[in-house]
């Protein structure tokens, strides 16, 4: 009777449900009394107060946000993509230069010399050979031109898309 | 903005973590804490329900986490501490306000006496302004054992105020 009851009361009865209860409210004794006490129940709920913390807590909320608010971690300002970015394109500088380098090496297949020894294809490093590079003609190369211009305007693109991301952070 | 926020929904954070810890001075490191978790984690509101229901359910995993950290025992049946709270409630001269903080002072005292949950379900229910499917979520139940549950926390409810506040009960019933 009780469950009935407090679906009718909330407003959870079917409408075939409430209109039994109704029924049995006009006529059953035993079911008005009950009505009546859970409504007093009702009544008594709807009516209590909620409690309240101290005057200064909302003063004490925001003092322990402001904490965190003044270290904020670098994550929320710095783009990770835009820092993989500028790491790329210092790699890409590196191994093109790196590239051209071994490039202008001579490799030749060492001569073999009987049995059991290892020929490594490779010739022996001579430094002072690059005593006698010419200098000029490599960075006259059309080539390395077009590609250190590429390398400097992507590097300045690069760092302008950082910049802005930090000033976006900062007005935020 | 957020001070709002605080200000707008703290009495209903500090109620609701009441149900849990009678001690007023936890029960305000708790919802201190609650707000702050919520203001860090704005971002993960994602705006399918709404604030308050995101709020509550924050409310709901800090209490238990905070109740399995000082392993505090559920409010029980009996719980002496709560009467003698009451026998020591202050009398005034003004019969209507005595009456007026009688009546809500003998109800939180009752819903103290209830579980956590059965109190916290109440306090959802008639304070929180939420449906029995927002409570479910809140709770992660469904929300049929949302309805029967509040049902029995009612019933309970009756049964310790007709127990305890047997004088009060009929001096309400007789108004």
């Amino acid at each position: 009777m009780e469950d009935r009851l407090w679906d009718y009361i909330d407003g959870h009865s079917s409408p075939t449900e409430r209109s039994a209860i109704e029924e049995l409210l006009a006529t059953n004794r035993e079911w008005q009394q009950k009505h009546a006490e859970l409504l007093n129940l009702q009544q008594l709920l709807n009516s209590s107060e909620l409690e309240a913390p101290s005057m200064r807590f909302t003063k004490n909320v925001m003092e322990e946000i402001a904490r965190y608010q003044v270290a904020p971690a670098t994550k929320t300002y710095v783009n990770k993509n835009i820092i993989r970015g500028i790491g790329a394109f210092f790699i890409t500088m590196i191994l093109g230069v790196l590239t051209f380098m071994f490039t202008q090496f001579k490799w030749r297949s060492g001569a073999g010399s009987g049995g059991g020894s290892l020929n490594l294809p490779v010739e022996k490093l001579r430094l002072d050979r690059l005593e006698n590079l010419n200098y000029s003609k490599v960075f006259n190369s059309t080539y390395i031109i077009v590609f250190l211009l590429i390398a400097v305007i992507a590097g300045f693109m690069m760092l302008d898309m950082y910049l802005q991301q930090k000033r976006k952070a900062h007005t935020a | 903005m957020f001070a709002h926020l605080v200000q707008r929904y703290q009495q209903y954070v500090f109620t609701l973590v009441m149900r849990f810890t009678d001690n007023r001075e936890d029960a305000e490191e708790i919802s201190q804490d609650v707000f702050v978790k919520t203001y860090r984690s704005l971002a993960d509101f994602r705006g399918d329900a709404k604030f308050s229901t995101w709020l509550y359910t924050v409310v709901r995993t800090s209490c238990i986490t905070f109740l399995r950290k000082k392993k505090l025992a559920t409010t029980s049946m009996d719980n002496e501490r709560t009467l003698s709270q009451l026998e020591n409630r202050e009398s005034g001269f003004n019969a209507n306000t005595i009456e007026q903080k009688s009546k809500h002072a003998m109800v939180n005292a009752a819903i103290r006496l209830l579980s956590p949950d059965d109190g916290q379900l109440i306090t959802l229910f008639y304070k929180g302004e939420q449906s029995l499917e927002e409570i479910g979520r809140i709770m992660s139940l469904d929300p049929n054992t949302v309805k029967v549950k509040l049902h029995r926390a009612r019933h309970r409810l009756k049964e310790k105020m007709e127990k305890y506040f047997s004088y009060e009960v009929q001096d309400i019933q007789s108004d």
